[in-house]
């Protein structure tokens, strides 16, 4: 690790500047908002909050909303089941009617998924500041933007004057050069930095992901890996912009047409990293040492390569790691030193923000037929979105998966977080192609979740424990992704 | 209504051990199914208190010794995941006025700033010193002075003190009673506007 000194500007630096206002006399920077997204969860209350101080939305055309968090993916006729859930929808609703709000709701048929609907409308672009309720909302700088996660009081700031006080951030650019080996997906470099550099590693720090391996990801695959960045610490996450970013975008409903696309290019080339930008780190990881990984723990941290143990209590000496080891043990009941691989499931779920998009979906689909879900093994495919879903059924996904055993549903965050039915029961095992591994985290305070990629999870559900998926699909150099 | 000025924090504390104590432990996402933040403190570390996600403790913050206690403390990277404002709202709500911990997940500790709740960092070592008064005198009384950048107490006969650190522009903010950004920011319409109009993107 170190800096490294140059006279050019990171992207962050350009996208910045492009975007004070002005500096606030406590040293923040008062920052335009370019693309402001909102839900059901975190915005009803600022709403309230601009009721209350009889204030208007500054500029209702650059919000956006969705429902994503309470949705269920069963049944998505209102009014919901749930009282609450229901609630929360109609004061979304309610909202966006009143201040002008443009609302991608179930009718519209482009609801789903904040982080996925976002971006496959066009919305998300290369240059922008996005900000969001939500902590993911760094899965947007895929594409070459600066995506903040914000509580619900910076949401009214936005709404109220499309601005937020906000101090810099430094920038750690992180290399991973050469070749991912097959099987080996963005998820597993995303939860590989997350252990190497610590779940805090990133305070204070926006990360650049770059190197060859990087360049090489598609689109939603950049948008795996800077959606977990938040689990590093790091608030923001971004891939410079390139010839994949300008074509993923073309076309899409949002994105700029005509003449406007060829100077939106143009614009969007001239915002990526000097070749000679100056940063406050520079970390370096090969890609090839980058092998499946799974985390068996209750932080994201907490992970091991599949074909791993996890740690022996006398890997640390340190009084307080041991407590932490001691603590992850006993709530996920496993042995200290013991092989992940074999670790029996309950439940497995493929879908969220991290990976509920259309590439995701095929990448299962297309190793997992004559495979079956194990018995005993509750096995969900959530798509991000309303569009995902309808793509996926043109290409006939939805019914690899069923006749392989998962159920096919509707699109929202589903088992992510537990705001929704879709919860685990008891202290079930769930591999997981979510973002989070907290205690609790999937809805049953015992829950435990197993987070890994969508294709091992596939692994997991039809074996009924923790396999390593270049083993199952029979992935070898060459022929994986 | 002008802001106050938050320069000092002084009151009683009880110790959270614990690091990377996440947002989903401070309160599980199945208490946010709501509009409003009202009434939130109950759910504070909900499921450990509830003895849900283990066995069945007195939880610290629900310790009779430790009644009436405005000031948490607890570890490493305090407030990580989500970016939930439920989480420092319902602490506030619970009765807390100012977070100690060796350090913060940064959503939260911006969250908890524009709630007027200071959010002090303090060396590992100060950390477990401040954890020991607790043990042996759940009463001690702390004095967070952001002006001095200190943190101060007594245990026995020794006088403690802590350097304290916090993000930029959150101890000046809160000092000058500029917390709460949005006063501020409503004051550059016409700057906003003119940035707005420049930006190709934004008016296209």
């Amino acid at each position: 690790m170190g800096g490294a000194a140059g006279r050019g500007k990171s992207l962050f630096q350009k996208v910045w500047d492009a975007h004070v206002v002005r500096m606030l006399p406590n040293g923040q920077a008062q920052l335009l908002i370019g693309l402001h997204l909102i839900h059901e969860v975190t915005s009803p209350q600022a709403f309230g909050m601009l009721r209350d101080l009889k204030l208007g939305v500054a500029y209702p055309g650059r919000t956006f909303a969705t429902i994503d968090h309470i949705i269920p993916t069963d049944n998505q006729t209102e009014p919901f089941a749930d009282p609450l859930a229901q609630g929360m929808a109609d004061a979304l609703r309610a909202a966006c009617k009143e201040f002008g709000i443009r609302f991608f709701d179930v009718a519209s048929g482009q609801q789903g998924i904040v982080h996925v609907v976002g971006p496959e409308l066009g919305l998300t672009q290369p240059g922008m500041t996005i900000a969001c309720g939500d902590s993911h909302t760094s899965t947007h700088g895929a594409f070459g933007s600066i995506a903040l996660g914000i509580g619900t009081s910076q949401v009214r700031d936005v709404l109220a004057t499309q601005t937020l006080a906000i101090a810099p951030l430094k920038v750690r650019r992180i290399a991973v050069n050469g070749k991912l080996p097959a099987g080996v997906y963005a998820k597993d470099v995303i939860l590989h930095i997350i252990r190497t550099l610590g779940v805090n590693g990133g305070t204070g720090f926006a990360y650049e992901f770059g190197g060859s391996a990087i360049e090489a990801l598609d689109m939603e695959q950049r948008m795996t890996l800077c959606n977990m960045a938040i689990e590093g610490g790091a608030r923001v996450g971004y891939v410079n912009p390139d010839e994949r970013t300008f074509e993923y975008l073309k076309g899409r409903a949002y994105a700029p047409q005509g003449a406007a696309w060829t100077n939106a290019v143009k614009r969007w080339k001239a915002v990526a990293s000097d070749p000679d930008a100056a940063y406050d780190d520079v970390v370096n990881i090969e890609a090839r040492d980058i092998r499946p990984t799974v985390t068996w723990g209750i932080s994201p941290g907490q992970a091991v390569f599949v074909d791993e143990n996890v740690p022996a209590m006398s890997s640390t000496q340190d009084e307080k790691e041991r407590a932490a080891l001691s603590e992850a043990f006993d709530y996920m009941k496993l042995q200290p030193g013991a092989p992940i691989k074999g670790t029996k499931i309950d439940v497995a779920f493929i879908g969220s923000c991290t990976n509920g998009r259309l590439s995701d979906l095929r990448e299962v689909a297309r190793h997992i037929g004559g495979h079956r879900v194990a018995p005993g093994v509750k096995a969900l495919v959530v798509p991000g979105s309303m569009l995902v879903k309808r793509q996926a059924e043109k290409e006939g996904l939805d019914r690899v998966f069923t006749k392989a055993g998962f159920e096919w549903r509707k699109a929202g965050c589903s088992m992510c977080l537990a705001m929704n039915p879709d919860k685990l029961v008891g202290d079930q095992v769930c591999a997981s192609s979510s973002n989070r591994n907290f205690k609790g985290r999937q809805g049953s305070p015992s829950g435990r979740t197993l987070l890994m990629s969508p294709l091992m999870v596939a692994a997991a559900a039809t074996k009924g424990c923790v396999a390593d998926a270049r083993e199952v699909f029979g992935l070898g150099e060459g022929k994986g992704k | 209504m002008p802001l106050e000025k938050i320069v000092k924090v002084e009151g009683t504390g009880v110790y959270v051990a614990g690091d990377d104590l996440d947002t989903d432990r401070i309160i599980p996402a199945r208490f946010m199914k709501c509009v409003t933040f009202d009434g939130l403190g109950q759910y504070l570390f909900y499921d450990a208190r509830s003895g849900a996600t283990g066995p069945a403790i007195c939880h610290p913050v629900d310790d009779p010794r430790h009644k009436g206690a405005t000031i948490l403390v607890s570890g490493r990277n305090f407030g990580c995941g989500s970016s939930r404002e439920h989480a420092p709202q319902a602490i506030r709500k619970f009765g807390f006025r100012a977070i100690i911990a060796e350090s913060f997940a940064e959503i939260f500790a911006g969250n908890c700033t524009t709630l007027g709740m200071p959010c002090v960092q303090v060396a590992h070592d100060a950390i477990e010193n401040i954890a020991s008064a607790l043990r042996q005198a759940p009463k001690t009384q702390f004095s967070i002075d952001l002006g001095a950048s200190t943190v101060s107490w007594k245990c026995g006969q020794t006088q403690f003190q802590a350097a304290l650190q916090m993000k930029a522009g959150a101890r000046e903010a809160l000092m000058k009673g500029e917390w709460d950004a949005l006063a501020q920011l409503l004051d550059a319409r016409e700057q906003v506007a003119a940035l707005a109009a420049k930006l190709e993107y934004f008016s296209a």
